[in-house]
């Protein structure tokens, strides 16, 4: 095994699987709403489009107030992003700011469609010869098309292909392993598309140059494995493997799935692509699929909305756009008392204040959680070192430490600690006897990381453009000086000339 | 539309909290004291009672002090096993003020003037003993026969009077109720010139260790299986303890069986199983990392030999337990485990 590289045993993915330190076994709490098919619900009688969907820049409006806009048109354009398109046909009513879909409770800019009722879409084009995309072809598709990672992490699907083609990547790993509790729309999507995630798949693997594509799924997904199997038995299917991988969370973290998957580890600040992989979620690769052979834009995704404070839990096939409550309502309404909602699972996702909050790409999971469900909060205590948070950590890392060396600003320590490669599962918080929000605590000093890297470029930035300025000055003072230098000289030789001269003719001054 | 209160993450319910940790090593200890109390009287249950009671005095007295709630952390139970594990330690018949002297430097001391729970360098139940050890050496040696030796048995009130009184109960002196622990005899045999084997003719020893202590090690055993298997404690700092006390002494009893105890000897004898389990395994003032805990597990053993062979005191267990507490955070600097990805030298963010 020794003289294998880490491409060989990248190459091995999926043969056999390996562990990855820590993690958690969560009771799932999956099967509640996968019990009825997904539904689309009706038309919401508002949609609010965010133009920000993923980390990076905002798209620049392609509308404004009283435009009429139809499904699947650019309703937001951005060269470094993604676009981003109307979900139906309507008349847009404002391009505000609005309550966005994020941790913070932010503001910003949305665009506001009424929805005319019609659903009419605009024209598409899908992409012809499958087999002959070239990857640039494809991810200018991709990018005008708005696909981002349906993971969570939502980031610009175009830029992931385009990066995993330049750096010659030999497999695509498809992630299904859905390890947060609760949710389950992945499941229901493989088990309802799986035909567009195998096509989606295809599709990826040509454009990154990739031999093989390996899908991973948890071993409790039982329906799952058939449908993926049944949909990738055809001719061109060849080298697409189906894993089951034990359900233990978070290994659907990609790093933590990659160690699974190929007992390899992604460099720290290095990316999947370092060991010829790509990582893609299985929705992506369905989005994917409807993007080429459809032309179809992002604007729709499916979600699963559940939790003990929902009527039916259900997954659904929503707009993006649509106001929570609307869901909420396709699913028979609250029940109960509902002491939080929640964006995400229980372990990663976030609580928000109001229900009118839109849909995004990012949003996979609208939780409604009932008082027994959230223990009443419990006082923090100190810590005391009992060291479940790194027993549990998949990273590896020693929480308790970072937690003191954050809480006292020792930052150097905590980024030789590793603070920078945490993950933010929560494994740790959860663990945690002592009630610690240690992932607050790591967020808030992982950012002050960033910050103080930022400054220190900041400064190498201005010391650089100050020693380039001495430079320069001393150049100009040089060059100065020479110039007086060479007329003194040249002033010299004049006078010396007409000194001489002058004996010889006996200049009229002298006389 | 409706509104929604916001909180952090996780939203799941949480299952553990420090004073129910607290509460399973209490529970840990149940058997052993148990044990205790059937080999050697009651004593010691009055023991438990009298330090308990004067930590959760001191804890409250100095909570206050520094102006913290008392709820949450009278409630939390540390000040208890902090009490328990001293009680342990001190002779059943120790006076009553032993107790409190133990504890004003136990919680007081080694506790609240490092900043109270999770914050002490130093193991507080080990400090108090070691303070009591070294000032009171007299009331210290305070130590009973296994009753089915005893020529008089000490039951619980005449326990209770000497513990408050110091009045012997039965006609006669300290002497003939105490009786010196098997540690000890070994100790002043080997250091008269006696064999190993002549000095365990005498009825105190069992079959390892001591008559009766060796039983109330085994029981101490089950319950930190018991913590073991709920996760309370690792498994690195007990078996680098008892593996590093076995590997260590059998070279020096093969070469010498005469002047060194056999390796099961010294694991039964003495603190050793109770400070494996329940004492070195305190995480405050312990090592953090999995490998720094093997560290400091071997380093308690090597200590504990050398004090048990070369030293002044028959066992050094708490010495090796403070000396241990204080290279800690040393061993924990170069025992980090490497984290997801980082190359195996650790060098790789530096040269970036």
């Amino acid at each position: 095994m020794s003289q294998l590289s880490p491409f060989d045993l990248a190459r091995d993915a999926g043969r056999h699987t390996h562990h990855f330190h820590g993690g958690l076994k969560l009771r799932h709490n999956k099967r509640i709403s996968c019990q009825t098919p997904v539904e689309r619900p009706p038309l919401p009688d508002i949609l609010v489009v965010p133009l920000l969907q993923q980390a990076g820049d905002i798209a620049r409006p392609l509308v404004e107030a009283g435009d009429l806009v139809l499904k699947g048109q650019q309703i937001g354009h951005c060269q470094n992003c993604v676009a981003v398109h109307a979900p139906t046909s309507g008349t847009v009513e404002a391009v505000e700011d609005r309550l966005m879909t994020h941790a913070s409770g932010m503001t910003g800019l949305c665009v506001i469609i009424r929805p005319d009722g019609k659903d009419q879409w605009t024209r598409l084009e899908p992409l012809d010869h499958i087999a002959d995309i070239s990857p640039a072809r494809l991810a200018r598709q991709l990018q005008e098309c708005g696909l981002a990672g349906l993971g969570g992490a939502v980031f610009p699907t175009h830029a992931k292909t385009l990066d995993g083609h330049q750096r010659q990547v030999h497999t695509l790993i498809l992630n299904g392993a859905e390890c947060e509790p609760y949710i389950s729309c992945d499941e229901m999507l493989m088990r309802e598309q799986p035909g567009k995630i195998i096509l989606g798949a295809r599709i990826l693997r040509r454009a990154l140059g990739a031999e093989r594509v390996v899908i991973a799924i948890e071993d409790q997904m039982g329906a799952v494995h058939q449908a993926l199997a049944y949909a990738a038995d055809c001719a061109e299917c060849t080298q697409i493997t189906v894993v089951k991988v034990t359900t233990i969370y978070p290994e659907g973290g990609e790093r933590q799935l990659i160690k699974v998957l190929t007992g390899l580890e992604v460099p720290l600040g290095g990316r999947p692509s370092d060991l010829g992989l790509v990582c893609q979620n299985v929705a992506t690769a369905a989005a994917v699929a409807e993007a080429v052979s459809e032309g179809k834009p992002l604007i729709e995704r499916y979600i699963t909305v559940t939790g003990n404070g929902i009527s039916r839990p259900r997954n659904l096939l929503a707009l993006i756009g649509t106001p929570f409550y609307h869901l909420v309502d396709a699913c028979g309404g609250y029940t109960g008392n509902v002491a939080r909602l929640v964006v995400g699972g229980p372990m990663m996702g976030y609580p928000v204040s109001s229900d009118a909050t839109p849909v995004v790409k990012a949003v996979n999971c609208i939780l409604a959680l009932t008082d027994k469900d959230i223990a009443a909060p419990q006082a923090e205590m100190p810590c005391i070192r009992c060291g479940e948070c790194s027993r549990a950590c998949p990273a590896t890392l020693l929480p308790q430490q970072l937690h003191l060396q954050v809480n006292n600003g020792l930052w150097d320590e905590a980024e030789e600690y590793g603070l920078l490669a945490c993950i933010e599962c929560g494994c740790c918080d959860f663990v945690c006897p002592s009630h610690i929000p240690l992932v607050s605590w790591f967020r808030h000093g992982k950012d002050m990381l960033r910050q103080r890297a930022d400054e220190a470029q900041a400064t190498t930035l201005a010391r650089q453009r100050f020693e380039a300025r001495e430079v320069r000055l001393l150049r100009k003072k040089q060059a100065r000086a020479e110039k007086m230098a060479k007329r003194k000289q040249m002033l010299q030789q004049k006078t010396a000339t007409a000194q001489q001269t002058g004996k010889s003719a006996k200049g009229p001054e002298d006389a | 539309m409706r509104s929604f209160q916001t909180s952090n993450a996780p939203h799941m319910p949480q299952q553990i909290s420090v004073a129910k940790v607290m509460l399973q090593v209490l529970l840990a200890l149940v058997p052993g004291i148990l044990a205790y109390t059937w080999y050697f009287g009651p004593g010691i249950l009055v023991q438990i009672l009298l330090a308990t009671v004067f930590a959760l005095l001191i804890e409250a007295l100095f909570l206050r002090m520094r102006g913290r709630p008392l709820k949450p952390f009278i409630d939390d139970y540390s000040a208890v096993v902090t009490a328990v594990l001293f009680a342990l330690c001190v002779p059943p018949l120790a006076p009553w003020w032993i107790s409190l002297v133990g504890m004003l430097f136990a919680i007081g001391f080694a506790k609240h003037l490092y900043g109270g729970l999770g914050q002490n360098v130093f193991n507080p139940a080990m400090v108090g003993y070691v303070v009591v050890l070294i000032s009171f050496p007299q009331a210290m040696t305070a130590w009973l026969p296994p009753v089915t030796l005893a020529e008089h048995s000490i039951g619980i009130l005449d326990s209770l009077q000497v513990i408050f009184t110091g009045q012997v109960p039965i006609a006669g002196s300290w002497d003939a109720i105490t009786q010196a622990t098997p540690l000890d005899t070994l100790k002043t045999g080997i250091d008269s010139g006696r064999m190993i084997s002549e000095i365990r003719q005498s009825p105190l020893f069992g079959d390892f260790g001591g008559l009766g202590w060796e039983w109330i090690a085994n029981w101490f055993a089950l319950g930190g299986i018991f913590l073991l298997y709920k996760r309370v404690i690792s498994w690195q700092v007990p078996a680098a303890i008892i593996g590093s006390v076995i590997l260590l002494s059998l070279p020096l009893w093969l070469a010498d069986p005469d002047s060194s105890p056999f390796p099961l000897q010294h694991v039964f004898s003495g603190a050793l199983v109770l400070a494996a389990f329940f004492i070195a395994t305190d995480p405050v003032s312990g090592c953090v990392s999995p490998r720094g805990r093997l560290v400091f597990g071997a380093g308690v053993a090597v200590i504990t030999l050398v004090i048990r062979r070369w030293g002044g005191y028959p066992d050094g267990v708490a010495f090796a337990v403070l000396l241990m507490n204080m290279a800690a955070p040393l061993i924990d600097r170069y025992t980090r485990p490497r984290i997801y990805g980082e190359k195996p030298d650790g060098r790789d963010k530096k040269n970036e």
